[in-house]
């Protein structure tokens, strides 16, 4: 299987080698990848609870979205990269690892949400900006990641209980 | 003392429950870790305002009334969960230098928070007017935030 071959030759790369056989660097990324974790969870939520219309209630929509957005962004990236280092270093077994499938499953539904709310929903942001007249396909948005989220992270601790 | 503390620990009911049930340490720990999500990007706003770096538009002791009581209600619940994760496995935490030391850092960090809300209370714009105390007071919280969650994953290291 493709995919298989894919996870053999990962794991057969030197970086992969080295995070390995190294005591230290598997837990300094995993920290790494934690922190960024933390930022893009926190962030996120932020904004979720401004959809849900329970928090920054006086502060506008588009003001809560470009304060928040960008950390969420690079965080993500840096969460990104930094998992992809651990997976590199034991990539079929995490491919076989069924939490890790969940995490990566519900990734890309948080993926598809935040898509569906940045080309669509948010488009008509300059009709509900202000106050607390929030659409129902944002509140929905905000909603579903903040679930999403809680499962991601469940799912990844989880990861790194089972073989 | 403190061996003798965690053989005790161990082998009370509810430790022994907790150690039996093998989805209850997971699940503890994902509410913690989400708990420290939301405070770590609540203090980092807050840290990051006072080093002058981001947020200049609000006054400091807005965030302050904003973020810190919801810091301390945070703390309860990550006292709690961490609790639950002491009881289940005493002697991988207690006997553990990178939970000491995470302990250390967190001790800090609620004394300078709590110097932090004091001095805004007595007086709105105490921190604006001290621009040099502001940017050592958040750039010293932020680190000790980023040092404890750091120290928490190494406990499974060290």
């Amino acid at each position: 299987m493709p995919i298989l071959r894919f996870c053999a030759w990962l794991e057969s790369t030197h970086v992969a080698a080295a995070i390995r056989e190294s005591t230290w660097l598997f837990p300094t990324i995993e920290t790494l990848h934690v922190l960024s974790i933390l930022v893009v969870v926190g962030s996120i939520t932020m904004f979720d609870l401004r959809l849900l219309n329970i928090a920054s209630r006086d502060r506008s929509v588009t003001e809560v979205y470009e304060e928040i957005m960008p950390w969420a962004r690079i965080s993500f990236m840096c969460a990104a990269i930094a998992g992809g280092l651990m997976f590199t270093s034991s990539a079929t077994k995490y491919y076989h690892n069924f939490s890790f499938r969940l995490k990566m499953l519900t990734l890309l539904l948080a993926g598809v949400n935040v898509a569906i709310f940045e080309f669509w929903t948010y488009r008509s942001v300059a009709k509900w900006n202000r106050g607390e007249r929030i659409p129902p396909a944002a509140k929905l948005a905000g909603g579903l990641s903040l679930v999403l989220w809680i499962f991601v992270v469940a799912f990844g601790r989880w990861t790194g209980f089972t073989k | 003392m403190i061996q003798a503390f965690c053989d005790w620990l161990s082998n009370t009911p509810l430790s022994l429950k907790i150690q039996t049930i093998l989805w209850i340490i997971p699940a503890v720990q994902t509410i913690h870790i989400l708990t420290v999500s939301f405070v770590l990007s609540s203090m980092a706003m807050l840290d990051l305002r006072l080093m002058g770096l981001a947020g200049r538009g609000q006054p400091i002791s807005r965030m302050v009334s904003r973020f810190v009581p919801w810091i301390w209600r945070a703390l309860i619940v990550l006292a709690t969960t961490g609790a639950i994760l002491i009881i289940g496995e005493p002697e991988r935490e207690l006997l553990n230098s990178a939970f000491r030391a995470k302990m250390l850092m967190l001790a800090t960090v609620i004394l300078i928070t709590l110097l932090i809300q004091r001095r805004t209370k007595t007086n709105d714009a105490y921190w604006e007017m001290r621009a040099t105390a502001a940017r050592l007071i958040g750039f010293v919280s932020l680190l000790l935030w980023i040092g404890i969650v750091s120290a928490g994953r190494w406990i499974a290291y060290v």
